[in-house]
Parts: structure tokens; C-alpha cells; sequence
């Protein structure tokens, strides 16, 4: 049966028609026309799909677009602002931090998700956060400086 | 190898457009079209690979009125960096600003005929080629201007795809100009030639990726992001097991779903659905009943299965005389190594996009192998060629398994058989199920030193693995190599299609050689690298090692000597490499981790140090997986593993620190850099485990009860 299912979608109000028990990843992908957002491995283990919801990183794949109801929902494809790269894009390009880019997208959420929370985390716990996310064309110490580098300037440093 | 989706023998068709008109392809300027494998014998020939490469002119360059250079070629981007590096080469040559150049890529109706983007063969082999041709180009285009300008072509100078007048430079014509108003064919002949790489402005610079931008943003599309108006995504039935019979089926639950399609053709059932999640809703609601006819056979029984195996031998080389080798050494080591199926794993699945207009079909496919899908559309769905055209949109890793194209197949006979343009997103169980694995095979080794750690003997033995990567390398006067294949009246080894898997069978015969090198150096109570040393000639592999050596900080010792050190060392692509590393091994758990790898590189000119520095690390990173966790279990045709849980990639916890040299070798001609790094990874941690603990590791992975098992052996 469809619903009508509200949430906020990169900051914008959006108001859709869909059976709640979709996931959220098709949601996105196949009704809103978001497909930054990846399928990897339809179980939550890769983190391909990863947005946030409320500030907090989901595994989109295994989520029901109905809990996203009234909440913010934010995806890859809401960080840059006006043409201009978050700071966690732009380290992720000067740091050469993927390489065929297919995780890129879900990397880049989970670790403004860890940034959200934890400003200043340290290597080890960057490593902590982002070792459920899988990458297979090996960029990981890459992605890792550039999650640090990104920290910094978050926090106003240079 | 067996190698069931690519057979390049029949890959004819596609290369053979030859010289149609290109010009009406293309519309107006310059078109420059040559041959980039004519120069092929001044690199190693990948025909000894069984891959046969076009013999036509068939690569093009083109410029238009507004100054733009587009390099129209049938290789693909799937996170090697090409789409960077070839533009860098081109602008170089071309003296044009690296802006103006743009890559098309793996369009069969717009790019020249390619086998495939495989082998670390992109840069080594078409680059050269593609930098002679653009050379020639600039030739071309300053004779042109030499005409326009009536100045000789010697008193003109290019800067920045400007020609002009070097005695006065307000007399000048651009490249843009010259190909205005232009409809132009020009063939060159290339010869691909080693030059003075100082002079250029972009190669050997390290420059960041093209790609970059679109991939942080999600802008950059996938095969999977694409929508057409009216698409329809479909699941396809599957077997249980490699080897299962459809024998009855009632698809009459699935035609409850709501908007479902039921398609069949034979033993082909899929059904479609707008929407995806209900068109994997109705798949699991079709009932099948299947015959099985499995080979008895699973992961454990397979290596004895294969060395007792009625095989095909053949001697692969063979030098001295084994006899004599076995009465100079002092003493003699046998060992066995085995090496399992491991999976491709990229994150993207096997993903195409099919749209079938009545006439032609168009695929958008996740392929490494634009042409070979085009070729195998043409033999299984009887199109003619010039009815299907595929594209090749980016790719989300490849590694080999995107070669197979079993995916582009079944989104064009579904996008043909309903008339809608078809979605085939593979799950990641099919992706398992379906991968042409990296080949499992047992390497065993003879081997023997004299009384001065000098090795006299290596009988060296492939049962079902494949040979790339099985040179000796070693200064070793008796040596022979026998590779054990399926022999065709015997019962069939591999229970599943395998294929080529970065750096193909090279992972599995230098964990084989480097590990027992190590037993033997251990053995004679010689540090490792000293006996490495001691025993090559080869100048390169000499290099690197003292390379490698400098880098980590390396100091002599016997091993076992506690320290959990380990080195390797090997060549792949015409490319020499070595590493060391540092681990540290929990006793009590098995888990290995490891904490350094320092590697070196000889890969002649380094085209963008960046670029090439990337596909180290994640050679060594990826390698990490195959060394530690991966491997595929099975029991007959079943395919245990069917997700990540169950078949463990390397994560950021894993991760060493990593340190790179990559040897100053500007005068050489560049090699393969996708692949060599990661041949090393099986024998340089099997090596360092060994250091750390005594325990010598013979089967890959190194999974923690192995480690365990290994120990009490100790």
C-alpha cells in the first residue's frame, strides 16, 4: 500500500508517495533520481549505500523509507554548496582518496557522520569508524588522511 | 587458465571495420588514425597470453575547430587512472593545454576496436603508441600550418596548440584553425620510440585524477545510474549450484506481484517490474525444481583432487639437467603450496543497462570489455554487429572479473524479448556465484642449495593455476617448470569458470617461489635478503631489493629471529617489484596484523607518479585480502560465500603504513603498473609470519586457525 511519507531531503522539504516498507536506497535512487547513493551489497556490510538520517550514518539498503519520516535526510549529493566542495570533498580529491569511486559516495557520509559527532577524532578512531565500510580498490590510508585533513578545516583550522 | 567468456580467436568481428569513412562518423576537422600495436615487439607480446590484438589502423585522434583533441579509445576507466594519465602523454606530444584534451572511452560505435583493458597493458602498450601518433600528428598539423603560413615548417614553433612564426610570432594559426572547415583523414604509421622524457611538461609529473569531482559528488554515473524513459529492472532465476537443470518451474506467483512480467526464453526466466524492489519480491515467488549433477568435489578435496588428477603436463622451460642439480646440492627442500578460488569482489556488481529500439540494442554495461560484450551479443543473440553498440559508462572496480560480461548478454535479450529498455543489477550472491574466479592450484617445488647457500636445483610444478609469474628469476643453473591443465577426456577440474584476477596465477606462483626461498635462506641459516642477493643476477631485481632494503630501514638477520620481518620480490608486466614488511602475530588468536610494508618499483618511465604511486598501495592493500581472509568455499557447484560476512575484504583496521619508491628510469619505456604489487603479498606476510613465529604457512589465506594450526607445528 502507498503512503504519503514526508522527510527532509538535503535540506529541502519533500513530500513523496511510496509503499513505506521500500528501502531507502531504492527510494532515492529510483523515485527522488538521487543515484549518488550506491548499492554494494543489499545487507548493511558494505556501506556503499550510506546517507544520514538525523545526523546519524545509515546503511540506506537495509532502512525502510519509512523511518526517515520527518526526519533529515541528508546524501551525497547535498554537500556541495553552491558549486562549492565540503571540505570532506575536497579532501577526498586533493588526497586522491578512491580510486574507481565507487564507495566514495558512502565513505564521504560515514565520516561526516563520525565528524558530526567526534570534531577532532584521532587516526585510530577514524579507523574505528570507517572500518565497516568496505573499499576494494585499496585507497584506505588515502581516505584516511583525508577524513584528518577534512577534520581540521572543519574546525576552522588550515 | 579456463577462461569460458573470453575467446579472442572469434573476436574478429569487431575489428574488422577497417577503413570505413571515419570523417562521417566524427563530422568535421582533423582526424589522425593509427595502429597503436605496431610497435608491439618492442614490448613482451600479450599473445603469449592468448590475447590477439588488431593488426588495422584503428586508434584515433581528433581535432575540431575549436581546438579540442578527443582521443576516441576503446579502454576503459575502472579506477586505474587511465582516463588521467593517456591525456597527460597526448598533451605532451601534441603541445597542447591539458584541458583541451578529452577521452571517449568504450563506445563500440565511436571508439577503435580494443581487446580489452586488462593486463597493465594501457599504458605500456597503447600509451607509447598513442604519444608516437600524436608526435606524428604535430608533425602533420606544422606542415599544414607551414602551407597556411608560407613559413618552412622548421622556422615554426608550437606552444599550447598555437603554431607560429619563430621569427615573428604574431604570424601564428592554431590547431583549432587549421581544422576549421576540414573534413581530414590522416593515416600515420607509428613506430613507438623511447625518447628523452625530461623535456615534457605532464608525464612524469604526478597530477591528480580527471575523475576526481564528479566521483565526491555523485555525480559521476555508473552503469546502474542510468534511466530511460519506461525502464524496467529485472531478476533473472537462478540455479542453486553450478551445474543444476531447470526441470519444472511455475512462475504463476511471481505474476502476482503487482506490475511484474514474466519473460522466458527456454531455461532464461526473468521477471520485470518498474519497480526493483518488487521484481526481487516476485523472483523469490517462482518455484523451481532442479536436477543435480554436481562434481563431487569441495574446497578441501580439491588440491589432493588436482595433483592426483589425469593432467595435460607440458614443460613451461627448462635448463641444465635436473639430475646434476639434485648431486651439486648439499641439500634438497620439497614443499607444496596451495592457493584457493578467490572472488573479484568490486563493490559494483555486474550492472548493464539494455534499450532495444526494434532494430539495434544499445547496452551500458560495467565491462572492462566493451568489444567482447559487442561480440558476444552478435554470437548469442544473433544481431549483426553493426545492430548492437555498447557503451561503457565509469566502472566501479574491475580487477579482471569485469572482463566476463554475462550481465550485458542478459539485459540485451530481456531489453529484446520485452521491447522496454531493461535494468540488471546483479545481487551481490550472483555476484559471487557467477565470478570467474581467480584459479585455486597447487604449486610444488623441488628445490636445492650447495654448502655456499648457492641454489643448484628448482623442479618447479603448476597443477591448475596457470604459469604467468613462474619464472625462476633466480640464477639457478638446473631448472625445469611443468605446468599440470585439464587434460579434455578427464573428469573437469575446476567446478566453475575461472579467469584472469589482477595479476593473474602471478600471486599464486611467487607466494610459491619467495616462500621457499625463504625456507631455504632459513635453512642455511642466511638472512633473507643476502640470499636473494646472492643468488640473482638479474640487475633490476638487484635494485629494487636494495631499494626496498634502503626504505624500510632493513638490518640483517637469520630467520626465524622474532622480529616478524618478511620479504618478497617477483616481476609482473614487465615490472619489477619488492617489498618487506613488518607483522606482528597474536599467538593465542592466530590474527596476523601487519604493521609496515615498505616496496619498490622498476617500471621504467613512470608516466604520472601519482597515479602509479595509487596502484601500489592499493595492490598492496587489496593483496592484503588474498594473503589473509579471501578465499571461496564450496561444496560441488554450491557457492558457499554470498556475501561480505562470509568472504572478508580488507578493511581500514588492516591497513599498514605503506611506504613507495618507485626507481628514476626516465630513459626506459613504461610498464605495466595496475598489477605487479600485488604478486608479493602471499610469500612477504607467509615470510614475516615465519619470522615472527617459526611457523611456515603453505595454503593462502592465512586465516587465523591456519596460523593457529601452523603454530602447533612449530
Amino acid at each position: 500500500m502507498e503512503e504519503k511519507i514526508g522527510f527532509y531531503l538535503n535540506g529541502k522539504k519533500t513530500e513523496i508517495l511510496t509503499d513505506p516498507s521500500q528501502t531507502l536506497l531504492s527510494v532515492l535512487r529510483n523515485q527522488l533520481g538521487l543515484t549518488g547513493t550506491k548499492f554494494g551489497c543489499g545487507t548493511g556490510f558494505c556501506g556503499a549505500c550510506t546517507v544520514l538520517i538525523d545526523n546519524e550514518p545509515v546503511r540506506s539498503c537495509t532502512v525502510p523509507v519509512s523511518d526517515a519520516s520527518g526526519k533529515r535526510v541528508i546524501t551525497i549529493e547535498g554537500l556541495s554548496k553552491n558549486g562549492k566542495l565540503h571540505p570532506l570533498q575536497q579532501a577526498f580529491v586533493d588526497h586522491d582518496a578512491f580510486q574507481c569511486g565507487y564507495c566514495t559516495p558512502g565513505m564521504i557520509m560515514t565520516a561526516l557522520g563520525l565528524l558530526l559527532k567526534n570534531p577532532s577524532p584521532t587516526r585510530e578512531q577514524i579507523i574505528e569508524g570507517l572500518d565497516e565500510n568496505l573499499c576494494r580498490c585499496g585507497a584506505h590510508v588515502r581516505i584516511i588522511d583525508a577524513v584528518l585533513e577534512a577534520g581540521t578545516k572543519m574546525r576552522g583550522g588550515k | 587458465m579456463k577462461n569460458t567468456n573470453i575467446d579472442n580467436s572469434k573476436n574478429t568481428g569487431s575489428a574488422g571495420i577497417k577503413r570505413r569513412s571515419f570523417v562521417k562518423l566524427f563530422g568535421g576537422g582533423i582526424l589522425f588514425i593509427f595502429n597503436p600495436f605496431a610497435g608491439l615487439d618492442l614490448f613482451s607480446s600479450p599473445a603469449e597470453q592468448g590475447r590477439t590484438l588488431t593488426k588495422d589502423y584503428n586508434a584515433f585522434l581528433r581535432i575540431a575547430s575549436d581546438g579540442t583533441v578527443t582521443c576516441y579509445t576503446g579502454k576503459i576507466e575502472m579506477g586505474q587512472g587511465i582516463i588521467t594519465s593517456l591525456p597527460q602523454m597526448m598533451a605532451d606530444e601534441l603541445d597542447v593545454p591539458l584541458n583541451k584534451i578529452k577521452m571517449v572511452m568504450g563506445d563500440t560505435d565511436l571508439c577503435p576496436y580494443d581487446a580489452g583493458t586488462w593486463g597493465s597493458l594501457s599504458t605500456q602498450v597503447f600509451g607509447p603508441a598513442m604519444r608516437a601518433a600524436a608526435a606524428e600528428a604535430k608533425a602533420v598539423l606544422t606542415e599544414m600550418a607551414s602551407t597556411r603560413l608560407k613559413v618552412p615548417a622548421d622556422r615554426l614553433q608550437v606552444k599550447d596548440g598555437v603554431v607560429s612564426d619563430i621569427k615573428n610570432p604574431s604570424v601564428r594559426v592554431s590547431y583549432g584553425q587549421l581544422a576549421q572547415g576540414r573534413k581530414l583523414e590522416k593515416y600515420l604509421d607509428v613506430k613507438p620510440q623511447v625518447e628523452d622524457y625530461t623535456k615534457f611538461v605532464y608525464t612524469t609529473k604526478p597530477l591528480k585524477r580527471h575523475d576526481a569531482v564528479e566521483k565526491v559528488t555523485g555525480k559521476a554515473k555508473y552503469a546502474g545510474d542510468l534511466r530511460l524513459p519506461g525502464m524496467v529492472f529485472a531478476r533473472i532465476l537462478r540455479p542453486p549450484s553450478h551445474g543444476a537443470k531447470l526441470e519444472s518451474v511455475d512462475v504463476s506467483g511471481a505474476e502476482q506481484v503487482k506490475g511484474t512480467q514474466v519473460v522466458r526464453d527456454g531455461d532464461f526466466i526473468a521477471v520485470l517490474n518498474e519497480n526493483q524492489e518488487r521484481a526481487s519480491e516476485a523472483i523469490v515467488k517462482i518455484k523451481a525444481e532442479y536436477s543435480f549433477n554436481e562434481l563431487k568435489v569441495n574446497d578441501k578435496t580439491l588440491f589432493d583432487r588436482m595433483v592426483g588428477a589425469d593432467s595435460r603436463s607440458s614443460v613451461v622451460r627448462t635448463s641444465g639437467d635436473l639430475e646434476a642439480g639434485f648431486r651439486e646440492s648439499d641439500r634438497i627442500f620439497e614443499s607444496e603450496f596451495r592457493d584457493p578460488y578467490v572472488a573479484h569482489a568490486p563493490i559494483e556488481t555486474h550492472t548493464a543497462l539494455a534499450s532495444y529500439d526494434g532494430d539495434k540494442v544499445t547496452v551500458w554495461a560495467a565491462t572492462q570489455t566493451p568489444f567482447g560484450l559487442q561480440d558476444g551479443i552478435v554470437r548469442e543473440l544473433g544481431l549483426p554487429l553493426e545492430k548492437v553498440r555498447v557503451i561503457t559508462p565509469y566502472v566501479g572496480g574491475g580487477f579482471g572479473g569485469k572482463n566476463a560480461f554475462q550481465q550485458g548478454i542478459e539485459a540485451a535479450k530481456l531489453a529484446i524479448l520485452s521491447r522496454k529498455p531493461v535494468m540488471v543489477v546483479w545481487t551481490r550472491e550472483e555476484e559471487f556465484f557467477y565470478d570467474n574466479f581467480h584459479p585455486a592450484g597447487v604449486i610444488r617445488v623441488r628445490s636445492g642449495i650447495d654448502k655456499n647457500g648457492l641454489i643448484k636445483l628448482w623442479d618447479y610444478n603448476i597443477y591448475y593455476s596457470g604459469t604467468r609469474g613462474s619464472e625462476t628469476i633466480y640464477d639457478v643453473p638446473h631448472v625445469r617448470a611443468t605446468s599440470y591443465s585439464q587434460n579434455m577426456n578427464a573428469v573437469q577440474i575446476h567446478p566453475f569458470s575461472t579467469g584472469p584476477w589482477r595479476a593473474p596465477n602471478n600471486n599464486t606462483n611467487t607466494f610459491a617461489r619467495e616462500s621457499q626461498i625463504d625456507i631455504m635462506a632459513s635453512a642455511a641459516g642466511i638472512d633473507p635478503l643476502e640470499f636473494r642477493l646472492r643468488n640473482l643476477k638479474d640487475e633490476k631485481m638487484i635494485e629494487c631489493l636494495k631499494a626496498v632494503a634502503d626504505k624500510f630501514g632493513y638490518t640483517p638477520s637469520k630467520t626465524p629471529g622474532g622480529r616478524g620481518i618478511g620479504i618478497a620480490c617477483g616481476h609482473d608486466a614487465n615490472t619489477w617489484v619488492a617489498a618487506i614488511a613488518e607483522v606482528r602475530v597474536d599467538k593465542s588468536t592466530g590474527r596476523v596484523q601487519v604493521l609496515r610494508v615498505a616496496c619498490s618499483q622498476d617500471m621504467g618511465l613512470c608516466v604520472n607518479p601519482q597515479g602509479a604511486l595509487l596502484q601500489m598501495e592499493g595492490c598492496i592493500t587489496m593483496g592484503l585480502g588474498y594473503a589473509l581472509t579471501e578465499e571461496i568455499q564450496f561444496e560441488g557447484g554450491v557457492i558457499k560465500n554470498k556475501n561480505f560476512d562470509t568472504y572478508e575484504i580488507p578493511r581500514f583496521s588492516w591497513v599498514p603504513k605503506i611506504e613507495c619508491v618507485i626507481l628514476d628510469r626516465k630513459d626506459k619505456p613504461p610498464t605495466g603498473g595496475g598489477e605487479p604489487a600485488i604478486i608479493l603479498i602471499g610469500a612477504l606476510l607467509a615470510n614475516a609470519i615465519h619470522d615472527a613465529t617459526g611457523a611456515r604457512m603453505y595454503q593462502m589465506p592465512f586465516t587465523r586457525k591456519r596460523v593457529l594450526e601452523a603454530l602447533k607445528k612449530v
